[in-house]
């Protein structure tokens, strides 16, 4: 039996810009009866379903999301909040985006259920700079259900209070980071914070907060209409349940974001975005956004889950899948990384600030036939000393890739060193010097 | 111990749409501080696309921020620019999924087009380009951003073209 989307029901799965759908449309569709359903029941019930259903946070970490709602405290007399993790920026990434652009009330609605569940009466979405539209067509959407009593004084008439807001941030990856996020909020430079105490506790303000992911939220509807087991079927196993979006892009005929059980394979994944471009043979892929390590072709058959992923040696992050074909410089394409994490490093912790430059250096001299042969192994005692030595996950971010590089596909590296250039058909795509650093 | 006395030249108020934009958030925050962001967001667009020392004490003053704090602050994020822009700000993405794809031709067309340099002002005063990390869009690659607007699936043709129509 043929999948039915569920997140992207309501939407073509086009991926320009669309005419959203409005209040009217998405209450015709059963849209907010989650929402009915979450306060008829009670704030104890819905983080027990939404537990039940299994759902893991889909932003990168895969975080059971109730279990991080019951960590916030019960009392009553206390501020908190929601933050809804909008600033989707791991490259490869843009099915937030779409849920955003084509769905925004199914986006409000979970937040608002989320609300309910932890007793906050505001919520923040923070949405990265960059997406302006879609700030507008989340701003026009709450607009809506503030003037249909959705949202407000007294949610669907219950007397549950909730004020949403859509809080734009400014050009930084980091402030996707959970801390960096609330350290941005807060009017500061995103640099996130020691842990613990972890948000749940101490969170925007001081006070305890949740964070979740756009697409986490957007499942939470649909667990509570049609139950945690309906969810928990759905999937590779127990461990990894629920309908999941993947963002493909790259050497792919048909980049675009599509919806599979949460599971699927790149096998699976290619056969519906019709292949690799032109036909050619696969070399390798990300299967989980740029911090993701690199797979060869030969794992384009593991599912593409939490478990199985990180069983791979790889992970599933925010599966955002970039393809790459037999022509592509995998040197190349992992310096480009590189430099874009030494550009995020918010540079509190030595081991992310150096560690993303000298990543970027040492592979910069590599492509550009400057490479010496201690380098792979150089790469592999800096990522060593950049792993789980910093206050956030970049710079774990960054070892994924290289590290992956030396790992997976050592004699590409060799053959640049032992020749002296890059090896491979040269592609303009990459931009003509790959520099050294200096 | 005497006071201090502040001997700096008064600011000029703030303009009255950045000042009444700021007023009518205050009502959603806890902080004056959490104001930030939008304020220099609203004071951005106001000054038309990049923010002179005037606007950024202006906000530090209507905050009751430090001044050397909105510095910070500034320069840490991408969107916001301490020197002149162009009227249009042309953000080309360069990360990897374009760059699959020919993003950085896309880049090198626009500034050949424009007869600049990343992060110059065209001679006219239209334009500013800058290749920029991913913005999100991968399955329109290769793609820019212009003002607020993504233009997806370029050719350097295409893109020369979009930049034409710009007034």
């Amino acid at each position: 039996m043929a999948f039915e989307a569920v997140l992207l029901r309501r939407s073509s799965g086009a991926t320009a810009l669309e005419v959203p759908v409005g209040l009217k449309e998405y209450r015709a569709d059963g849209g907010y009866e989650g929402l009915e359903k979450a306060l008829s029941v009670g704030p104890e019930e819905v983080i027990e379903e939404v537990k039940a259903s299994g759902l893991r946070g889909r932003g990168g970490a895969g975080f059971p999301a109730a279990v991080k709602w019951s960590f916030i405290p019960k009392s009553d007399n206390k501020p908190k909040y929601l933050v809804c993790n909008a600033d989707e920026s791991e490259p490869g990434t843009f099915k937030d985006r779409l849920l955003i652009e084509t769905d925004p009330h199914q986006l409000i609605e979970g937040c608002a259920i989320c609300c309910y569940a932890v007793g906050a009466h505001t919520c923040y979405i923070y949405i990265r700079g960059e997406y302006v539209r879609q700030a507008e067509i989340l701003e026009t959407a709450i607009r809506q259900a503030y003037d249909a009593g959705v949202l407000g004084d007294s949610v669907l008439k219950s007397g549950f209070k909730l004020d949403m807001r859509v809080h734009r941030g400014a050009g930084a990856y980091i402030c996707g980071e959970e801390t960096g996020m609330l350290e941005s909020l807060e009017g500061r430079r995103g640099q996130p914070r020691v842990k613990p105490p972890f948000p749940a506790i101490v969170g925007a303000f001081g006070a305890p907060t949740v964070i979740n992911n756009v697409e986490t939220l957007c499942n939470v509807p649909h667990i509570m209409t049609r139950g945690a087991d309906w969810f928990s079927e759905i999937g590779t196993d127990e461990r990894n349940t629920g309908p999941k979006l993947y963002c493909i892009s790259g050497h792919v005929e048909r980049p675009g974001v599509y919806e599979f059980p949460i599971g699927v394979t790149l096998n699976g994944l290619l056969e519906a975005a019709g292949g690799v471009l032109g036909g050619r043979p696969l070399k390798a892929f990300i299967p989980g956004g740029a911090s993701a390590p690199i797979l060869s072709a030969e794992q384009s058959h593991v599912p593409m889950d939490f478990d199985s992923l990180a069983k791979a040696g790889s992970m599933l992050g925010s599966a955002a899948v970039v393809v790459m074909d037999d022509t592509t410089c995998l040197v190349r394409a992992v310096y480009r990384l590189a430099k874009f994490f030494a550009h995020e490093s918010c540079g509190q912790c030595t081991p992310c600030r150096e560690g993303t430059n000298w990543s970027q250096m040492v592979l910069g001299r590599i492509e550009s036939g400057n490479g010496r042969p201690e380098d792979p192994e150089l790469l592999l005692r800096m990522t060593g000393n950049m792993s789980g030595t910093a206050l956030c996950a970049l710079s774990d971010a960054c070892v994924g890739p290289v590290r992956s590089l030396v790992q997976n596909f050592r004699p590409e590296i060799e053959e640049h060193i032992t020749s002296g250039r890059c090896p491979l058909p040269y592609r303009s795509v990459f931009g003509k010097t790959a520099g050294t650093g200096h | 111990m005497s006071e201090i006395k502040d001997t700096r030249p008064a600011l000029p108020p703030l303009p009255d749409d950045v000042r009444s934009a700021i007023t009518e958030l205050r009502r959603h925050y806890p902080t004056e501080e959490a104001l930030l962001l939008p304020a220099l967001h609203f004071a951005q667009k106001h000054w038309g696309g990049w923010l002179p020392e005037e606007a950024i004490l202006g906000v530090a003053d209507e905050l009751n921020l430090a001044p050397a704090k909105v510095f910070g602050v500034i320069t840490f994020y991408d969107l916001f620019h301490q020197s002149p822009v162009g009227r249009h700000r042309v953000r080309v993405c360069t990360n990897l999924s374009c760059a699959l794809r020919g993003g950085n031709e896309i880049l090198e067309a626009v500034k050949k087009h424009l007869n600049v340099a990343e992060n110059e002002v065209s001679a006219d005063g239209r334009c500013s380009v800058v290749g920029f990390e991913c913005l999100g869009a991968c399955e329109q690659a290769p793609m820019m951003m212009v003002d607020d607007d993504y233009h997806p699936h370029l050719t350097p043709d295409s893109a020369s073209r979009i930049l034409e129509e710009l007034d």
